[in-house]
């Protein structure tokens, strides 16, 4: 090999950042199992998060040489980290307070130049410094999605059932690393977790170019292959004369059980998703079944389906420790109001609010009685931020625990003074009550007095750490979470055959929350996915000026074309609750899951409609035209890439599955002579 | 983006006092109206008046007068949202008021004018970009920069007539009253227009547009359509324009087809016209007619969408605007 210039220090040399092989079980065996192999090649853009604010930050450096910074981040733990280090203070001279911000979508996770510079600006001149980046330079921070070349290789029996996948992506990463290393991992760890995927094989290379780079946005490096597995099945689906939604229901994963990578998936609610949407939509009474001769729907109108699934919360914090990854204190007054003090950042989703109901619900009073202070790394124990959808699982837990022991205190505190068995007390309409004499009880408040009475000033903790992962090979630190949500999507489309523009006329979206701790709030995730996904579906592509000095080509929100309200279709959104043991009264994560079945079941949808395959997003209409001129003519009624490039891929590191007696860990590697 | 650079803002009661001021101003004056297309430029640096005038304070410029029988005068400083909205305007000239509906967005039309939109400066990706992105490239021959990137052995600057009101003008043939200190006069909106990006108005700085004509409605009937991404904020990559002047037995008496969105000025497309002229409204013929707008239309690489597709696009909407002229 070359010896070719390095871009950075780190990295895996020259422009690569990372390269990964993985191997689960014995692929040659899988292939040979199966009755059809398809090989299929996917592409998918990049493009930003497009949040509505600018990122901004303030930062005071006092008289006593303590600093604050005021920032729109989503992680003020890892920003404290990277002041401490860069800054060379000590962290316990640093407070870092998050903003209610604009939205972050992914897009505010890393720490940021800006925030460094206000720093020590302020830190030179002893003033308030302050920055907001204009739109422009929004756009050239980016961190957005990676634009991923993918190939897929899948053996399948005549009734689906998947015998291997063989899996590449290539990353286009931008000019640095960012979370870069975690979203190559990304593009190939959730493959095997909503269909049964006996064997698997991996391979991913991120490269460095000279763009804004790219890092994690909703669904992190999970969308691009999604995307590609489910236009692949489709594809499969086609091949083998099955319905796609029968298809993928006779092959779900099971519940409770470990996969081919070793993830272990917990409540597995795909199955009711798939039916919801199914019923919905009357797929059955709309779907060509492959028979474009016979079609239910006119020509230029198709259906489409596909589905997903998603971390709630990744298993392993950014930087190696073994802290819990989320920490609650709640401090309880006399008055009888209870303060929740969290680090979490709520970034719109609504997380603060999280911690009031779960909080509410187990002490018995109103969300209102609540006070709740947040993402401030002074005031609140350390929660490591809001990314990987790991919120409400992880936030919630800890708040159970704190509050559970605060229950406790009072409840030691009341049964004395009542003289009545503490498993007899229950709290509930502010009130400390017997069950079996429901009118003998005390005041919320009378309780806290009487606890602090006997135990002094009342304050508790709670905190959380994910379960260990059953993977114990490397690179099995991205995939593992304590639960996983599921959803699955119909999409209606109308395709223009004369201009190829492509219409998107209603969502059915089914998402396996586990359990709803606000409604509201999850179908509002929900429907924001949807549109998201429209976008990204359609529209939205980070495209440069190769021949003038790499610039944006539209940095603009004029010219980065994103939908708007009147692009935004009807969306029916369907809950399945189906309680996960390791979630808070069993809530799982609705912040990015439901984003990732979107842009595939349009892509199938398309096909549906009009007989071609976009095998990229976006897909615009000059794709659609293109393929339709194509079939006409005869060619491969076909839009996408149509060749990988040449990698010398290391010698993969092979794990035996769980089917195959394997225990998580690598097998030595066995020495080749020639 | 940068803020505004400092100018002197000056707000005239009476057109006499507006081009005195122009007058006095020189070179360095510039009139505004709503400011939409104006100020986001200043901020960008592309036009640095010192000496703004406002001319939404002048009564003139702020009526409408007359009807479909006899012909309307419309105000240039009536708004965009007023022209959506008019009565009289819904009534007899439908199509300007639905033109002026696929403008920008209803925040942008409360403030834009009509006087504004067709005046609006030509767009293009490497032009409409802040002042630091035009530094990055060298700038562009239409601003502080010698070479046009769209095309770089061109001496001409490519930068595209994008407001939809202008081929709609055009075709309908509406009049222009232009004043200046030395007096006024009437132009055809076609003859406003030059094919050039840089020096795309047959007027001086200094004149004023105070106010639009259109022809009595005796019989033609007009339309026009508009491609673009999205069904908001976006101008347009393609406008057709259309007017037809059909006899009681379906014959074409006379046609306009104006194309928009594709060239520095808007595109008359004679060929068009001539295959519908003198001949009943049938598919062959609207469709000849598409094929030679298809033919005539050649955007460039300057515009949201690839040029190619834009240039195809020509056909189906000249088509669906004949056909919608066909059932009015």
């Amino acid at each position: 090999m070359i010896d070719e210039p390095r871009i950075h220090d780190y990295g895996d040399g020259a422009n690569v950042h990372k390269k990964v092989s993985l191997e689960f079980g014995d692929m040659g065996e899988g292939f040979k199992e199966a009755d059809l192999i398809r090989e299929d090649i996917l592409f998918y853009e990049g493009n930003t998060h497009l949040p509505m604010e600018q990122h901004a930050a303030v930062a005071h450096f006092d008289a006593d040489h303590k600093l604050t910074l005021w920032s729109a981040t989503q992680t003020p733990h890892y920003v404290h980290r990277a002041l401490a280090k860069t800054l060379e203070l000590p962290a316990s001279h640093i407070r870092v307070i998050a903003t209610p911000n604009g939205g972050g979508f992914g897009g505010k996770s890393d720490p940021f130049n800006h925030e460094i510079i206000v720093s020590k600006l302020s830190m030179m001149t002893g003033r308030p410094v302050k920055v907001t980046l204009t739109r422009e330079e929004v756009f050239y921070c980016h961190r957005g999605r990676h634009p991923v070349l993918m190939k897929i290789r899948t053996g399948v029996k005549k009734d689906g059932a998947i015998t291997a996948m063989d899996f590449q992506s290539f990353l286009d990463g931008g000019a640095y690393g960012s979370y870069g290393v975690a979203s190559t991992f990304y593009t190939g760890a959730l493959q095997t977790v909503t269909y049964n995927v006996p064997r698997y094989k991996f391979r991913g290379l991120r490269a460095f170019t000279n763009k804004p780079p790219c890092g994690p946005k909703r669904g992190h490096g999970t969308p691009q292959p999604r995307f590609a597995l489910e236009v692949h099945l489709d594809k499969i689906a086609e091949e083998l004369k099955l319905d796609p939604a029968e298809m993928r229901l006779k092959h779900l994963v099971q519940p409770f059980s470990v996969t081919a990578n070793y993830l272990r998936i917990g409540s597995m609610g795909l199955g009711k998703c798939i039916e919801k949407v199914v019923e919905g939509s009357e797929w059955k009474k709309k779907f060509s079944n492959w028979d474009r001769e016979n079609r239910k729907l006119p020509e230029g109108k198709g259906v489409g389906l596909a589905c997903s699934s998603y971390i709630c919360g990744a298993g392993l914090p950014i930087y190696w420790n073994n802290m819990p990854h989320s920490g609650v204190q709640l401090r309880l007054d006399r008055q009888g109001g209870v303060c929740v003090q969290c680090g979490s950042t709520d970034i719109g989703q609504g997380s603060d609010s999280i911690l009031a109901y779960i909080v509410a619900e187990i002490l018995g009073i109103d969300p209102f009685d609540i006070r709740v202070i947040t993402a401030d790394t002074d005031l609140t124990p350390v929660d490591l931020g809001s990314y990987s959808s790991r919120v409400t699982l992880m936030t919630g837990n800890a708040a159970i625990q704190a509050a559970e022991r605060a229950r406790e205190l009072l409840t030691m505190a009341v049964a004395e003074k009542l003289s009545v068995p503490i498993e007899n007390l229950s709290f509930a309409d502010r009130r400390v009550f017997d069950v079996e004499n429901p009118e003998t009880g005390v005041t919320f408040a009378e309780a806290v007095v009487l606890a602090e009475s006997k135990f002094g000033t009342i304050g508790t903790v709670g905190s959380y750490t994910p379960p260990r992962s059953p993977g114990r090979y490397k690179g099995a630190g991205v995939g593992p979470s304590p639960a996983y949500s599921y959803s699955a999507a119909v999409a209606e489309v109308d395709v223009d055959a004369s201009t190829g523009i492509v219409t998107v006329e209603r969502i059915w979206i089914g998402h396996d929350i586990g359990q709803s701790i606000n409604p509201a709030l999850v179908m509002g995730q929900v429907e924001g996915s949807v549109y998201m996904g429209l976008g990204e579906a359609l529209m939205e592509e980070m495209t440069y000026r190769a021949n003038r000095n790499v610039v944006h080509k539209f940095p603009s929100l004029l010219e980065y074309k994103s939908p708007t309200t009147l692009e935004m279709c009807d969306v029916v959104t369907y809950l399945i609750e189906d309680r996960d043991p390791n979630g808070p009264f069993g809530a799982k994560e609705v912040g990015q899951g439901p984003l990732l079945p979107v842009m595939p079941a349009i892509a199938n949808a398309v096909y549906d409609a009009v007989g071609v395959r976009i095998d990229e997003v976006p897909i615009t209409p000059e794709k659609v035209l293109t393929a339709l001129r194509d079939k006409a003519k005869g060619r491969e009624a076909r839009f996408g890439p149509k060749r990988v490039p040449d990698v010398e891929w290391p010698q993969p590191l092979k794990v035996l599955t769980p089917a195959e007696g394997g225990d998580g860990k690598e097998m030595p590697r066995v020495a080749v002579h020639s | 983006m940068m803020r505004l650079p400092k100018f002197t803002y000056r707000v005239p009661r009476t057109v006499a006092d507006a081009v005195k001021m122009m007058s006095d101003a020189g070179a360095e004056g510039q009139f505004v109206a709503g400011g939409t297309d104006l100020y986001p430029n200043m901020k960008r640096r592309q036009q640095t008046p010192k000496t703004v005038i406002s001319v939404t304070r002048l009564k003139e410029l702020n009526q409408i007068a007359g009807d479909g029988r006899s012909g309307l005068r419309i105000g240039a400083s009536v708004s965009l949202t007023d022209i959506c909205e008019h009565m009289l305007i819904n009534r007899d000239y439908p199509f300007v008021a639905q033109a002026a509906r696929t403008i920008s967005t209803p925040i942008l039309r409360n403030m834009g004018t009509i006087g504004g939109n067709l005046l609006l400066d030509t767009r293009c990706n490497y032009y409409d970009q802040n002042y630091e992105w035009r530094k990055g490239i060298n700038f562009c021959l239409k601003k502080d920069g010698e070479v046009c990137w769209v095309a770089p052995g061109s001496r001409k600057c490519w930068a595209v007539q994008s407001s939809d009101l202008v081929p709609l003008m055009v075709a309908v043939g509406a009049k222009l009253k232009l004043v200046s200190t030395l007096g006024e006069r009437v132009v055809d909106a076609a003859g406003l227009y030059n094919d050039d990006g840089i020096d795309y108005l047959r007027k001086r700085p200094n004149e004023l547009l105070t106010e639009i004509q259109l022809p009595p409605r005796n019989g033609w009937r007009a339309t026009y359509k508009k491609l673009r991404r999205r069904g908001a904020f976006d101008f347009p990559v393609l406008g057709v324009a259309a007017r037809l002047d059909l006899s009681d037995d379906g014959t074409v008496k006379d046609a306009k087809l104006i194309l928009g969105g594709i060239a520095p000025a808007p595109v008359e497309v004679k060929e068009a016209e001539q295959a519908l002229i003198g001949a009943p409204l049938d598919e062959e013929r609207m469709q000849a007619a598409a094929e030679s707008c298809y033919m005539k239309a050649r955007p460039l690489d300057n515009t949201d969408f690839l040029m190619n597709w834009r240039k195809q696009m020509a056909r189906p909407y000249v088509l669906r605007a004949l056909q919608e002229l066909r059932e009015q």
